[in-house]
């Protein structure tokens, strides 16, 4: 990556709606870093920021206070019309006025491009997005899955620096969805574009991103791979939004949590006294009979089947609940009988401590 | 099935109102329509088949200058009062709700819950006033008038309009390099034209058969079409009157129907 570090440069960014005496923080003081030509990944909850963070990249709104730099220069004051970034939205916003490839030209006519040039690249955008066939149709007659590849085709027209992308896959059924993520890596992969992509859908956020940054409460909680963010969440929230995780309580004494008083984790880099939380994935869990050393002693409640696996839930000496993910046994055999009692295991590598 | 909600067609009697009601209403129009067809003198007694009350008013000098000065009287005052409603649409749908708004709104839609002949007489007393210190007698006294009563008319179906829109599609617009000016010339007014274009409609329709405030503010030799056929009316009435209301009516129904078609929502 080297000088490639800091295309998108996003400082201290804080974004506030209302009157001075009622302000409410949408975004409270973020800051991130997106490299060129990277899938980057806006991931929360709705109500989380990302979508107020993504319009102030789009220029449809001017942050608060702090700087949007791109490629070196700061844009965060420009209108819409003079940053070198276009948005896919939500709900497409094709111009039901034009036909396909008017739309598709559009971006190049306003930056006044000779008409030969512009006709060219529609031509090479309908072919990107496989629409070659509808140019002259009119919006309207477009199905979900066909106006989503001419709202992608637009906004990639005019070659911008940085495509941004609003749930773009949000209205489509879920076959579709599957198709578009891979469609739109490899339109990513193709044109070399760096994508800023806003999803509330985890599982869209793991498959397609290069990084993703969690965020929650107009924050970011916490930038990183997919295998990072999920492997090794830092933050209560981050874990619990991203997969299924196991929350334990844990004392730590001597660089070591004890949990239930009865199991001892080493802990990498622990505090030296007090209570922590440990997180668990159910995946790394493991059923052995009870009184394991290493193992912790829980009673089995209820399992629910899912086919390839089955979660079984159990209760900890202290009542908190915890779920274990077991392939289903090739044998057909049974899980555990509810009510009896079985010891838990798990590796120490799988174990995070939280922040709270 | 016993149905809780109130239903008027249910209630006793109902075909038979219903039934009054159209007659009254269309009655008297279809009698107007139809002895403007009379090939005798009177509007009451039927002689027969012609055309010969619309020749005669095709004929008639003064039907001719009198439909014209209403025509650019009408034409005028819907051209000035929609490109002003269309303006003042944008202001008070495109702009943040500002303190004062239903103020202007209000203002805006005086002219439909003043009394027409308030309004008349607070024009005549204006324009009296200003006649005096200018001298000027001409037409533009009539065309100001009408452009500012008819303004509600043409802002109702543009706002409607304005509001029924995708606001971001005017956002895309912004985000793929179109400044203001380009983004109104290429997508909100393209997006509005139906809106703009049945707000001028209504707005000729209404200039068009005016009569109190025409009545009030035109100086001699000003009579439009409704104020001409008032005045020959109270001389004597022949059938040629019915020729030319039925060629208003005519004209009316064919614009209002426009109106109807392009507003209508599509599916």
């Amino acid at each position: 990556m080297g000088s490639d570090d800091g295309f998108i440069e996003i400082i201290d960014v804080t974004k506030a709606f209302g009157p001075a005496d009622r302000r409410v923080y949408a975004l409270g003081g973020v800051a991130a870093t997106i490299r060129r030509g990277e899938f980057f990944t806006l991931l929360g909850p709705s109500g989380c920021g990302k979508t107020t963070l993504l319009r102030l990249i789009a220029g449809f709104e001017l942050p608060t206070s702090g700087e949007i730099r791109l490629d070196g220069q700061e844009i965060g004051h420009l209108p819409p019309f003079r940053r070198p970034v276009n948005t896919v939205f939500q709900n497409y916003a094709l111009f039901p006025h034009m036909t396909v490839a008017q739309n598709i030209g559009f971006g190049l006519e306003m930056l006044g491009k000779p008409k030969a040039d512009i006709a060219a690249t529609v031509e090479r955008m309908l072919a990107l997005v496989k629409m070659t066939d509808l140019a002259g149709r009119r919006t309207d007659q477009l199905s979900g899955g066909q106006q989503q590849r001419v709202a992608l085709a637009r906004a990639l027209a005019p070659q911008p620096k940085v495509l941004l992308l609003d749930e773009p896959l949000s209205a489509l059924d879920l076959k579709l969805r599957k198709e578009m993520q891979v469609e739109l890596k490899r339109i990513q992969l193709e044109t070399g574009i760096t994508f800023i992509f806003v999803t509330h859908d985890q599982e869209e956020a793991l498959t397609m991103s290069d990084r993703i940054a969690v965020m929650s409460g107009g924050k970011i909680l916490q930038i990183g791979t997919p295998r990072e963010i999920y492997a090794h969440p830092t933050n209560r929230f981050v874990a619990d939004f991203i997969g299924e995780t196991n929350f334990i309580r844990a004392r730590v004494q001597g660089g070591k949590a004890i949990v239930g008083g009865e199991v001892e984790v080493p802990l990498p880099a622990a505090p030296a006294q007090g209570e922590v939380t440990l997180a668990i994935r159910p995946e790394h869990l493991r059923l052995v009979a009870k009184g394991t050393a290493g193992a912790l002693t829980a009673t089995v409640g209820d399992a629910v089947y899912f086919g390839t696996d089955s979660h079984v839930h159990l209760t900890l000496g202290d009542g908190t609940g915890i779920v274990v993910r077991q392939q289903t046994d090739p044998d057909g055999r049974e899980g555990p009988a509810p009510g009896s009692v079985l010891g838990v295991s798990f590796p120490p590598a799988a174990v995070q401590v939280l922040e709270d | 099935m016993a149905s809780r909600t109130f239903t008027a067609s249910r209630l006793p009697g109902f075909a038979t109102v219903a039934i009054v009601v159209f007659i009254a209403l269309y009655m008297p129009i279809a009698m107007l329509m139809i002895y403007s067809f009379n090939a005798g003198d009177s509007i009451a007694i039927w002689d027969g088949f012609s055309f010969q009350w619309y020749e005669r008013a095709w004929e008639n000098e003064k039907v001719k200058e009198v439909t014209i000065r209403s025509l650019v009287i009408a034409g005028s005052a819907a051209t000035i009062s929609t490109v002003a409603a269309t303006m003042a649409a944008l202001a008070t749908t495109r702009k943040k709700p500002f303190r004062g708004q239903t103020g202007i709104y209000v203002a805006i839609n005086q002219p439909l819950m003043v009394p027409e002949i308030v309004t008349a007489v607070a024009l005549l007393i204006f324009f009296a006033a200003i006649k005096v210190a200018t001298g000027y007698q001409g037409l533009g006294y009539l065309i100001l008038a009408h452009s500012a009563f008819c303004i509600p008319f043409a802002y109702l179906p543009i706002r409607a309009r304005l509001e029924g829109m995708d606001l971001t599609l005017e956002t895309a617009a912004a985000d793929l390099y179109a400044t203001p000016w380009w983004t109104f010339r290429r997508v909100t007014l393209p997006l509005l034209a139906p809106g703009i274009v049945a707000g001028m409609m209504l707005a000729f329709v209404t200039s068009l058969d005016d009569v109190v405030i025409t009545l009030f503010v035109k100086s001699a030799g000003q009579d439009t079409l409704p104020t001409y056929l008032l005045a020959q009316i109270r001389r004597q009435v022949t059938g040629e009157v019915n020729a030319i209301s039925t060629v208003l009516l005519a004209l009316t129904v064919i614009l209002l129907t426009t109106f109807f078609l392009l507003t209508r929502k599509r599916s």
